[in-house]
């Protein structure tokens, strides 16, 4: 996955709460066995109506989002991250995320980042005049050229993910011994191989 | 001080722990489906690695399969469930295919073989795994590169929850269900309420709650935004493992202790009192949108801040209900009595008992799809198929089906449906389609009535 430092770009905003991955990406779409290309299917079924805010011509190519509180929640599917991904967004900015997308989401290279209420006000109303703002996850930063500086705290974990692209399965392979101990001192139940006769 | 059940199986389960990061916690089991895994099937075969223990990894086929006989005709459903098979096979882990008699819904699946026991730590690429938490088992839902990152090592890679407590006071009425103490819950704390908790259910009606009650219950924690629900084991857990093709000969003494202490605390506790609850049936496009059946459809202008008001405008006017309407006057077009929520065998007979000698109304389309090739089995063994039939219902194979359309069975635009699943989102059961959630006699209720009756008064 790409490493992400800081990002500086335009800013779509949608403004809705409880957005969730059933809208984010359809589920006619889950079907595909790869993993990249779903940047088309992004909010499918809304996309399709002409006033829905993400078609906005001012937004187009936008890198960050500002989204409502639960953002992403209901299925566990991945690929809504994978699909605002593809489509260019290297940051989310919102009140809060649901648990599974939050960890999807860095485990994609897409940082999403917590802000309070007030503090999204105050970065809609600055876009809302020039509309760029740039995503520090070295300084912890959200930063608008008028001169407006947000900080944010990012899960220090969360936060060596994203800055170095890190594959967390060899992060954790680097760990095996310790998982052969616990192994070694935790009996297995059973053998999931083994085909019993239907109850 | 004492500690949580939650506590009691996490600690057990902390492989390594270094400050400042999450721990990495190790993994009893892994449920494995055709939709969330065949990318990181893929990453593995890139990477070069292989599964760690195929043998606390099972695979079932459930999201897309057909629920009618015959070929899969859709060529992409096809080539998933295809590719399933060829990395079980490559990789050595076992699957219950579709036409194994023991295919069906992964979280029903699950507890019918003996699978999920109490104590363990549990995990699938799908939000509902929590439903295991039915048996004391800390069981939660994961992405993709989760899924990769279990089948390598058998761990993940969490962050330690924090807890709450939901309790059930009182005795459940007549005519409701552990789903409407669910729904009920939701639409108390709302669709995030859960966020960053395991929950755990306690009180009076859930240890008088059958096992496939707290399954229904703990199933839609991830609905009040929680990754994982639990229910303390007891004798009603014990008797419903014991004897299952997985569950060890005896009880182990160690399950008869995994309860929080008298004197634990939680991070936060909430209490629901089900004497005072009547059937819930949800009125707009998330869970927690939700009122009593004897309720009408809620006005936006009493909304408590300008963003609810204006997801309850959105709401309605993708529902296309207007408010003051009275809930038990809205008419349906379609019933869906199934998902793993609420299709398993108890589900089917209390929907068949509301139904039983009864027709489906004229213009209503309703199907029954059962969880498993096994509840399935035991309900035609009971007859309640051929009760369902007459009465004018479809009876289906066994699948996810009309919970997500992702196989062929989905509502048309504008089509309204009484359903037993768990997501009432926009699209969710077909683009434009709309949802209304209920219990298994409320689905059977409006399939009879053609509308969103109260099921206590067809008694
Ligand atoms: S029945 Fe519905 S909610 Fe349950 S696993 Fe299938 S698609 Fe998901």
């Amino acid at each position: 996955m790409r490493p992400l430092v800081r990002v500086t770009g335009k800013v779509a905003v949608l403004d809705r709460a409880d957005v969730d991955t059933d809208q984010i990406v359809p589920k006619e779409f889950l079907k595909r066995i790869e993993r990249s290309g779903y940047g088309e299917f992004l909010f499918f079924e809304w996309m399709k109506d002409p006033n829905f805010e993400l078609r906005r011509p001012e937004y187009e190519g936008a890198q960050i989002l500002i989204a409502g509180r639960n953002f992403g929640c209901g299925s566990s599917r991945e690929h809504a991250a994978w699909a605002l991904e593809d489509r260019g967004f290297r940051a989310i900015l919102a009140p809060s995320y649901s648990d599974i997308f939050r960890t999807n989401a860095v485990k994609t290279g897409l940082a999403p980042i917590e802000l309070s209420e007030e503090a999204l006000a105050e970065l809609k109303a600055a876009v809302a005049g020039e509309n760029t703002l740039t995503v520090d996850l070295e300084t912890l930063e959200v930063a608008h050229p008028g001169g407006l500086h947000v900080p944010f705290d990012l899960d220090p974990y969360a936060r060596e993910t994203l800055l170095h692209g890190l594959d967390d399965v060899a992060r954790t392979l680097a760990r095996e011994e310790r998982i052969a101990a616990f192994e070694a001192a935790h009996a297995a139940r059973f053998d999931t191989r083994s085909a019993p006769a239907p109850a | 001080m004492g500690t949580t059940l939650f506590e009691k199986i996490w600690s057990a389960h902390v492989v390594d722990e270094r400050p400042g990061e999450p721990a990495l916690l190790y993994v009893d089991l892994h449920l494995v489906h055709e939709v969330t895994s065949p990318q990181a099937f893929e990453s593995l075969r890139l990477s070069g690695r292989k599964v760690r223990r195929p043998d606390l990894t099972i695979a079932t086929m459930d999201h897309n399969v057909p629920t009618e006989p015959g070929p899969i005709r859709d060529p992409l459903a096809r080539q998933q469930l295809e590719a399933l098979r060829r990395n079980c096979e490559d990789f050595g882990v076992p699957l219950n295919a579709t036409g194994s008699g023991r295919e069906g819904i992964v979280h029903v699946m699950g507890p019918e073989l003996g699978l999920t026991q109490p104590g363990m730590t549990i995990v699938c690429g799908d939000s509902h795994t929590s439903t295991r938490g039915a048996f004391g088992a800390l069981a939660f839902g994961i992405g993709t590169t989760e899924v990769e990152h279990v089948l390598a090592t058998q761990t993940l890679v969490q962050a330690r929850p924090k807890t709450m407590l939901v309790r059930f006071d009182g005795e459940l009425p007549f005519g409701v269900t552990a789903k409407d103490m669910v729904l009920g819950a939701i639409g108390q704390v709302g669709v995030a309420g859960g966020a960053g908790h395991a929950i755990e259910y306690a009180g009076p009606a859930i240890e008088a709650l059958s096992m496939e009650g707290r399954m229904t219950i703990c199933n839609m924690s991830i609905e009040a935004g929680a990754r994982a629900g639990m229910v303390a084991p007891d004798e009603t857990t014990f008797e419903y493992v014991r004897g299952r093709p997985f569950a060890p000969a005896e009880i182990p003494d160690a399950w008869r202790g995994l309860r929080s202490d008298p004197d634990a605390s939680f991070d936060r506790v909430v209490a629901v009192d089900v004497a005072a609850l009547a059937p819930q049936v949800t009125w707009g496009t998330n869970p927690g949108m939700v009122a009593p059946v004897d309720g009408v459809v809620p006005d936006p202008a009493d909304a408590g801040d300008p963003a609810e008001r204006k997801a309850i405008e959105r709401a309605l006017a993708y529902m296309d209900l207007r408010p003051g309407t009275p809930i038990a006057e809205i008419r349906v077009d379609r019933v869906f009595i199934g998902s793993c929520t609420n299709s398993r065998l108890e589900d089917l007979r209390a929907a068949a008992a509301v139904v039983d000698g009864r027709r489906v109304a004229p213009g209503v389309r309703a199907l029954v799809v059962p969880g498993s090739a096994t509840v399935k089995r035991q309900a035609e063994a009971e007859g309640l198929d051929r009760l369902f039939r007459e009465a004018g219902f479809e009876w289906r194979e066994a699948g996810c089906s009309m919970c997500l359309g992702m196989n062929p069975d989905i509502l048309g635009p504008g089509e309204r449906c009484a359903s037993t699943s768990n997501r009432n989102f926009e699209g969710r059961q077909g683009p434009g389609g709309r949802t209304h959630l209920v219990s298994p006699p409320m689905a059977a209720a409006a399939a009879i009535t053609g509308r969103l009756a109260d099921v206590r008064e067809l008694a």
